[in-house]
């Protein structure tokens, strides 16, 4: 199965290739650049993060009293911004994906290692503006931009805001271009379509969306500066503008880029359920199409982001209709992987916390979702705390239960060393009832009438709020934890094997950290991926 | 204990709740199957020594499409009940009292058409149909009553109409929903449901100012609207009497039903969509009259068609001419 070498530090990799600071900021290969956009959405993360922790203490009590109106609007604008646009959606393409993807295929590369440089300085620069626009007085029109606020009203840093999305957008861009590429062209011999690990298909339809999507919110943004700068009169009705363009251009994009969070989360969870299980995947077939049916239909859906605004009503019954049955490649995959773990051999190692933790959350926030497809549920609620709950759930608990799984189960092979154990099991349960704790509260709060984006609130509402205060600081634990021991454990780290699991996966053939070109030589693929049966039978009789 | 459900007092409120709590009963049985499966499989098959294998599980196609095909029944049966509750809900009653509402940052203007004006408050009668019609005068707001499950964006540019019929005497939260700005939290204010003969008292109670319809018939005149749109027949533009809700052929040869949008189009962009036979020779009052102003023209040229605007209370004589200063809304 694997060479069982002792990973020694001294045999040349992919970390001791070069140490200066030139060999990691102009550097093309894919596992280093992995390396930069892990430093990149770690910090965007924390940012994003802080900024959450701010609005939890300003919501401790009904009245605004932390900060000003003004000040708590730049916050929640800022917190979005930071985390959809800087964390979530670069975060498992740029990290695992940039790192997996030519390994799983058994490529030295992706197709276009210096674009792969390029999109992280498009990421990085893109965020620096961003950011400058927070420190010289941020902007307060919501990570969404609704018109004609943002366009007329709002007097914060709208068009620097946008343009660092703009690029970042650029960035994504050129991230699922690079990958659809590299996955057509480079597969290893014998690594057929059907032979792909799932880590793969997820990855695909991601990028698809990447690239269809993205432009449509570049666009966007530079109308909304056009009419910002020029008044033009696109969105702005005293011009004649309609405001409700701006949500059709908005959402096509952005709801689609749910799936570009949630998609590559998914994808990591198939590789986990089958190393932890010992088994193949049940249904290979029905989770990779269902990736790609969710690729398909998540372009059909945004006028559910509209129910209320006016549209008209059968546009939003043809919404209604497909956003229900969007649900269920989803419910597929989540079959799919339970029944996976069924007669499996199972092994609570902390990934598979993870991947479990995923599953509940998603399970839970994808039912939700069904709460807001019906048209006239979701007049009542939306726009409340409980939509916030419901994509909260979705989009940053699954997607972060995804990263963080992804990140301790190829950690070894990405670092070349082992973390603790047992903290590292304690952060997969503080995060997961941290979470809950922080974001069930809200579901309530939000059938009880509580508007989003309220920096006081009535006195009734308190208790919930209190209480998901208090999650968010068992959350903020969560998320510091593995901060800690990864630091930890590149320097004081065991030594990690080849392949620690025992999973199979082009991957683990390679040696831990993998050498800069990835394979001595050129894998050949003879099986199915996950074939744990058939290789355990050959350990057994080797 | 703290509240876990708002207050039902309108009558869709059971309905909207019913959905609600079918969709918990899904949530809560397919969370409860996936968990329990999670759970039992962890503890059956946990792996016990290191070198275990797993038993061999072949695929099923028959599982698959089980478990495809009953989520897809599941979600189409609550696309249906929520489809058809929104219908209902988007769809106003013929009877319904008319109060004007005018969404500013960060405030509710709401008028009645008998001229009481108020803000940030709004007094209705239960078991009455109210309709809303909204305009916002600078970004979308969103009129939110959670104990009614109202909730409507008013987006400016265009009338926002929508409805509700409060059952139960109470005093209600009414929220901003949809975010306006630095005081969007305090864009909130407060329904009073009342009883009808309480109600009744209310509305003597209070001096009410000028009826929302006899302020619009002065602007019709200030802004001169009235030496084209006269009332005999053979005037530059069509005269007005009895417009409303009276379908119209225009140029392009659509039929179009003159609602309130279509009036407030036909003031700020009236070449948009012209009535046949005449010439495109109105200019645009966009930007000139304000968002009250035109709610006043509208329940101005509605009062000249009082037939149309509350068919309810239709009164075969009511074909009139002169602008009707009484309620609309009370029933005979």
């Amino acid at each position: 199965m694997s060479q069982s070498t002792v990973s020694g530090s001294e045999r040349p990799n992919y970390l001791n290739s070069g140490y200066g600071v030139k060999s990691w900021l102009l550097t093309t290969d894919h596992k280093r650049i992995a390396l930069l956009y892990l430093l990149g959405v770690t910090v965007f993360f924390a940012i994003g993060g802080v900024f959450a922790g701010l609005i939890r203490l300003e919501l401790l009590t009904p009245q605004g009293d932390v900060f000003q109106a003004e000040t708590y609007n730049k916050l929640f604008t800022t917190h979005g911004v930071m985390m959809v646009f800087f964390f979530l959606i670069p975060a498992i393409p740029g990290v695992l994906g940039n790192f997996l993807v030519p390994l799983m295929i058994g490529a030295k590369d992706l197709a276009f290692p210096r674009l792969n440089l390029l999109s992280w300085y498009l990421y990085i620069v893109g965020g620096l503006i961003a950011l400058w626009a927070v420190v010289h007085g941020g902007v307060d029109t919501g990570w969404t931009f609704y018109t004609p606020y943002s366009t007329v009203y709002s007097n914060g840093w709208v068009v620097v805001t946008a343009i660092g999305i703009f690029l970042a957008g650029f960035s994504s861009i050129l991230t699922g271009l690079n990958f659809v590429v590299t996955i057509h062209t480079m597969r290893a011999p014998g690594m057929t379509w059907l032979r792909m690990p799932l880590f793969c298909w997820g990855m695909y339809a991601t990028s698809i969306i990447q690239i269809l999507g993205t432009p449509v919110i570049a666009i966007t943004l530079l109308l909304v500066a056009a009419e910002r700068i020029f008044h033009l009169g696109i969105f702005d009705p005293a011009q004649g503008g309609d405001p409700i363009l701006f949500q059709h251009l908005f959402w096509f994009y952005s709801h689609p880029a749910v799936y570009i969070m949630i998609l590559p989360a998914m994808a990591v969870i198939s590789e986990l359920v089958t190393a932890f299980a010992r088994k193949p995947i049940f249904g290979y077939k029905f989770i990779a199409g269902s990736s790609i049916a969710i690729a398909v239909l998540s372009f059909l859906v945004w006028g559910h982001h509209m129910f209320v605004s006016g549209q008209s009503v059968y546009a939003g019954l043809v919404f209604s209709v497909l956003s229900s049955v969007v649900a269920i490649p989803s419910a597929i995959k989540v079959f799919n992987w339970t029944a996976t773990l069924y007669k499996g051999s199972v092994s609570y190692e902390t990934p598979l916390l993870y991947a479990l933790g995923f599953i509940g959350l998603f399970t839970f926030g994808g039912l939700t979702g069904l709460f807001l497809a019906a048209m006239g549920l979701d007049i009542h609620v939306h726009d409340t705390y409980f939509i916030v709950a419901h994509f909260h759930y979705i989009m940053v608990g699954g997607t972060i239960m995804g990263y963080l799984g992804g990140l301790h189960y190829w950690w070894p092979k990405i670092s070349g060393k082992m973390y603790p154990e047992y903290w590292s099991r304690v952060s997969a349960w503080v995060i997961f009832i941290g979470f809950n704790l922080t974001f069930f509260p809200q579901f309530i709060l939000g059938y009880l009438g509580m508007p989003r984006r309220y920096y006081a609130y009535p006195p009734e509402f308190q208790v919930w709020n209190v209480m998901s205060t208090a999650g968010a600081s068992i959350l903020g634990i969560g998320y510091v934890i593995p901060l800690v021991y990864f630091f930890w454990s590149m320097r004081y780290g065991k030594d990690a094997a080849d392949n620690p699991w025992g999973a199979t996966g082009l991957e683990w053939e390679t040696p831990s950290p993998p050498p800069t070109e990835n394979f001595p030589e050129t894998p050949v693929v003879t099986g199915k991926p996950y074939d744990y049966l058939t290789a355990s039978k050959e350990t057994a009789v080797g | 204990m703290p509240p876990l459900f708002p207050e039902q007092a309108s009558t869709f409120a059971p309905h909207v709740d019913a959905l609600y709590w079918f969709l918990i009963a899904i949530t809560a049985f397919f969370s409860l199957l996936i968990g329990t499966l999670v759970v039992v499989f962890a503890i059956k098959y946990h792996r016990r020594s290191p070198d275990e294998v797993a038993q061999e599980v072949h695929e099923s196609g028959a599982l698959e499409i089980v478990w495809s095909v009953i989520p897809l029944f599941l979600s189409l049966v609550t696309f249906y009940w929520g489809a058809s509750l929104y219908f209902r809900i988007v769809r106003p009653p013929g009877d319904a009292l008319d109060i004007y509402v005018t969404g500013k940052q960060w405030m509710w203007k709401l008028q009645h058409t008998d001229g009481h004006r108020e803000m940030n408050e709004l007094h209705v009668p239960v078991g009455q149909p109210v309709r809303l019609t909204m305009a916002s005068e600078d970004v979308i707001h969103s009129f939110y009553v959670p104990a009614f499950r109202f909730k409507r964006d008013v987006v400016p540019g265009r009338f926002a109409t929508a409805w509700f019929e409060a059952s139960k005497p109470g005093r209600y939260h009414i929220f901003c929903s949809q975010y306006c700005g630095t005081r969007h939290s305090n864009m909130i204010g407060w329904v009073y449901a009342m009883s009808p003969s309480d109600y009744q008292a209310w509305l003597a109670g209070g001096t009410p100012g000028e009826t929302l319809a006899s302020a619009g018939a002065k602007r019709f005149v200030e802004q001169a609207c009235n030496t084209c749109h006269g009332e005999q027949k053979g005037s530059r533009g069509p005269s007005l009497v009895g417009l409303f809700g009276r379908s119209e052929r225009m140029q392009s040869g659509q039929v179009v039903v003159a609602d309130e949008n279509y009036i407030r189009e036909s003031i700020v962009n009236p070449q948009a969509r012209l009535v046949e036979g005449y010439p495109p020779i109105m200019p645009t009052y966009q930007g000139l009259i304000s968002e009250e102003g035109l709610l006043q023209l509208t329940a101005y040229i509605k009062s000249l068609s009082p037939a149309a605007a509350a068919p309810g209370a239709a009164s075969p004589a009511a074909t009139a001419t002169a602008p009707a200063p009484e309620r609309k809304s009370a029933k005979p």
